[in-house]
C-alpha cells in the first residue's frame, strides 16, 4: 500500500534548497492497484516516483511505502524495503560495465538469492523480454529499444511488491509496448502494486485505469 | 542461504567495476613503500632491543673493583689488603666470582696506554679484581664502604652505570622506532582512504543503482573493502620482501656489537613481526575501507 499525507519534495536543504517540486500531495494507492502517472514535462512525475522509490525522503508530510513510515524509517530500514519495488528508470541506468545478464542478475544477487535460482530466473526473463541471445551483451552494445527491455527486467525479475515505471515505452515500438504492457498487468494481476508514468496517450487510451495527474507539483485529482 | 549463494556466485562479479575504479598499481606501490619503511623500522626496534638484551645479560653483571697497594697488610690485620678485599667480596651474597686479575692480564689490559711499562713491576699499579655478579647487584655504597674499612682507598665501579646509560639510548631509539611505525600506519591508512575516496567519485553511479535496488551499505562497503584488503596485502608483501636484502645486510653488520660475530641470527621481534606486516596492512585496508565508504554513504537515503 501507498499513502501520502500532505507530503512536499524540495531538494537540497538549508540555503541551497531548491524550489519545492511537489506540494502537499494526499492520495493513497492500494494494495494491489494500477495508477497512470499523467502530467506535463516538469509537473513533478519522476520526483513522485522518486518518493515511492526511496530515492528521496519527503521534505515535509507523511509517506507511507509498503506499510512503512519512510519519514521516520531508519537508513537500516530501507534496504530491504527498496528490495521489494522494482523500478524502470527513463534514462534505464544500467550498469555499463555489467552483461545484460548481470545487470538483470543485479538485484537478486543484492537480495542473496542462491545463484542457481539467480540463472534460472533471469533466464527466463531475458527469455521473455527477447533478449536470450544478448545475454552476454554490455549496454553499449545494445539498442535504446534492447537497453530499455533489459531495465524492465531487472526491475520485474524479483517479482515486486511494488512495480514502478518511468516512461517505459519511451524507446519501444507498438509491439513492444503492448507486450511491456502485458508484463505490467500480469505483475499486477499477482498482486504487485503498479505506477506507470507515461505520455503515450494511446497507450492509456488502449488500457484505460485510474490515473494521477499532477501539474507543477500539486494534484489535480486522484480518479 | 547468502552462504550459499557467496559460494555459488561468479568469482569475477563485480557489480560495482571496482577493479578499475580502485586500480591495481598505485595502491600497492605507495602501500608498499610504507611497508618497506615499516619493516626497517621493526628491524630498528629489534636491532635495539637486541642490543639492549645483550649487554644487560653480560656487562651489567659485572663490577671492578680497584685495590691500591695491594701488597701492604689489611687494616685488620692478617694478610694483605687484596686478600681481605676477596675474602669480604666472596662472603657477600650474590656475588657468583671476583677474580684478581694476574700482574700479566693487568699488563696486557694496560700496555696500550703505558707501553711497555706496564710491566715494569715497579710500577705502584692497583689490583684489579673482575667480580662477577650471580644475582641482582647489592647495595654498591655499602659494599664501598665495608671494603674501605678492610683497605683503604679501593673503588667499587660498577659498569652497570654506562649500560644503563647505553639502554636509555637504545630504549629511546626503539621508541623511535615505534612512532615511526604509528605514523607509517598513519600514512597507509590514509592512502587507503583516498584511494577508496577516488573509488567512490568514479563508481558514485553504480553505488547509487545499487543503493537504489536495496543494497545496504554492507554490501557496498563489503565490496570496497574486499579490494583495498587485497591491494594493501599485496602492497605490503612487496614492501616486506624488498626490505629483506636491506635487512640482511644490516643484520650483518650488526651481528658483531651483539655478541655473535660469525652468525647472524634474526631476532625474534622481526621473525614475527615481518611476517605480520602484509596481516596489518590488509586489517588496515580493511577498516579503513570500511569507515570510508560507510561515512561516504550517508550521503544517501
Amino acid at each position: 500500500m501507498v499513502r501520502l499525507e500532505g507530503v512536499s519534495l524540495q531538494y537540497g536543504s538549508g540555503r541551497r534548497a531548491g524550489p519545492a517540486v511537489l506540494h502537499e500531495l494526499d492520495l493513497t494507492i492500494p494494495e494491489g492497484g494500477f495508477r497512470w502517472l499523467r502530467g506535463p514535462s516538469g509537473a513533478g512525475k519522476t520526483s513522485l516516483l522518486r518518493l515511492l522509490n526511496l530515492t528521496v525522503r519527503p521534505t515535509r508530510g507523511r509517506l507511507v511505502v509498503l506499510g512503512s513510515e519512510i519519514g521516520g524509517a531508519t537508513r537500516a530500514e530501507l534496504p530491504p524495503l527498496r528490495q521489494r519495488i522494482g523500478m524502470v528508470f527513463q534514462d534505464f541506468r544500467l550498469l555499463p560495465h555489467l552483461s545484460a545478464f548481470d545487470n538483470v542478475a543485479l538485484p537478486l544477487r543484492i537480495a542473496g538469492r542462491p545463484e542457481g535460482q539467480v540463472r534460472a530466473d533471469v533466464t527466463e526473463m531475458l527469455r521473455w523480454v527477447g533478449l536470450s541471445r544478448r545475454s552476454d551483451a554490455r549496454p553499449a552494445a545494445l539498442s535504446g529499444g534492447e537497453q530499455q527491455r533489459v531495465a524492465i527486467a531487472r526491475a520485474v525479475v524479483g517479482r515486486p511488491s511494488l512495480l514502478l515505471a518511468d516512461e517505459p515505452t519511451g524507446n519501444l515500438d507498438d509491439t513492444q509496448a503492448e507486450r511491456l504492457m502485458l508484463l505490467l498487468k500480469e505483475m499486477n494481476r499477482l498482486g504487485a502494486t503498479v505506477v506507470v508514468a507515461t505520455h503515450n496517450e494511446a497507450l492509456v487510451a488502449r488500457h484505460p485505469g485510474p490515473a494521477i495527474r499532477l501539474e507543477s507539483g500539486r494534484l489535480r485529482d486522484d480518479a | 542461504m547468502p552462504e550459499r549463494a557467496r559460494r555459488l556466485r561468479p568469482a569475477r562479479f563485480d557489480d560495482l567495476g571496482l577493479r578499475r575504479a580502485l586500480g591495481d598499481r598505485m595502491l600497492p606501490l605507495l602501500v608498499a613503500a610504507m611497508a618497506f619503511l615499516a619493516a626497517l623500522a621493526l628491524a630498528g626496534s629489534a636491532g635495539a632491543a637486541a642490543l639492549v638484551r645483550h649487554w644487560q645479560e653480560g656487562a651489567a653483571a659485572a663490577l671492578t673493583v680497584q685495590v691500591p697497594a695491594p701488597g701492604d697488610a689489611a687494616a685488620g690485620g692478617t694478610g694483605t689488603r687484596l686478600d681481605a678485599v676477596l675474602a669480604l667480596l666472596r662472603a657477600v651474597p650474590g656475588i657468583g666470582d671476583a677474580h684478581a686479575l694476574s700482574s700479566a692480564e693487568l699488563g696486557a689490559l694496560l700496555r696500550p696506554w703505558l707501553g711497555d711499562a706496564a710491566g715494569d713491576p715497579a710500577l705502584p699499579l692497583p689490583a684489579v679484581i673482575a667480580v662477577r655478579m650471580a644475582a641482582a647487584a647489592p647495595d654498591l655504597t655499602a659494599l664501598g664502604a665495608r671494603l674501605g674499612a678492610a683497605a683503604p682507598g679501593t673503588l667499587v665501579e660498577s659498569q652497570g652505570v654506562w649500560v644503563e646509560r647505553l639502554t636509555r639510548l637504545a630504549r629511546s631509539l626503539q621508541a623511535c622506532a615505534w612512532l615511526v611505525l604509528a605514523v607509517v600506519a598513519g600514512v597507509a591508512a590514509a592512502v587507503v582512504a583516498v584511494g577508496t575516496r577516488a573509488g567512490l567519485a568514479a563508481r558514485r553511479e553504480a553505488i547509487e543503482i545499487v543503493h537504489g535496488l536495496g543494497a545496504t551499505d554492507g554490501y557496498v562497503a563489503r565490496r570496497f573493502a574486499r579490494r583495498t584488503t587485497a591491494l594493501a596485502a599485496l602492497g605490503a608483501l612487496l614492501g616486506t620482501l624488498a626490505a629483506l636484502p636491506v635487512l640482511a645486510a644490516l643484520a650483518v653488520m650488526v651481528a658483531p656489537f651483539a655478541g655473535k660475530p660469525d652468525a647472524a641470527t634474526v631476532p625474534a621481534e622481526l621473525a614475527l613481526g615481518l611476517p605480520a606486516l602484509p596481516v596489518i596492512a590488509a586489517l588496515i585496508g580493511w577498516l579503513t575501507a570500511q569507515a570510508t565508504v560507510r561515512r561516504w554513504l550517508r550521503r544517501l537515503p
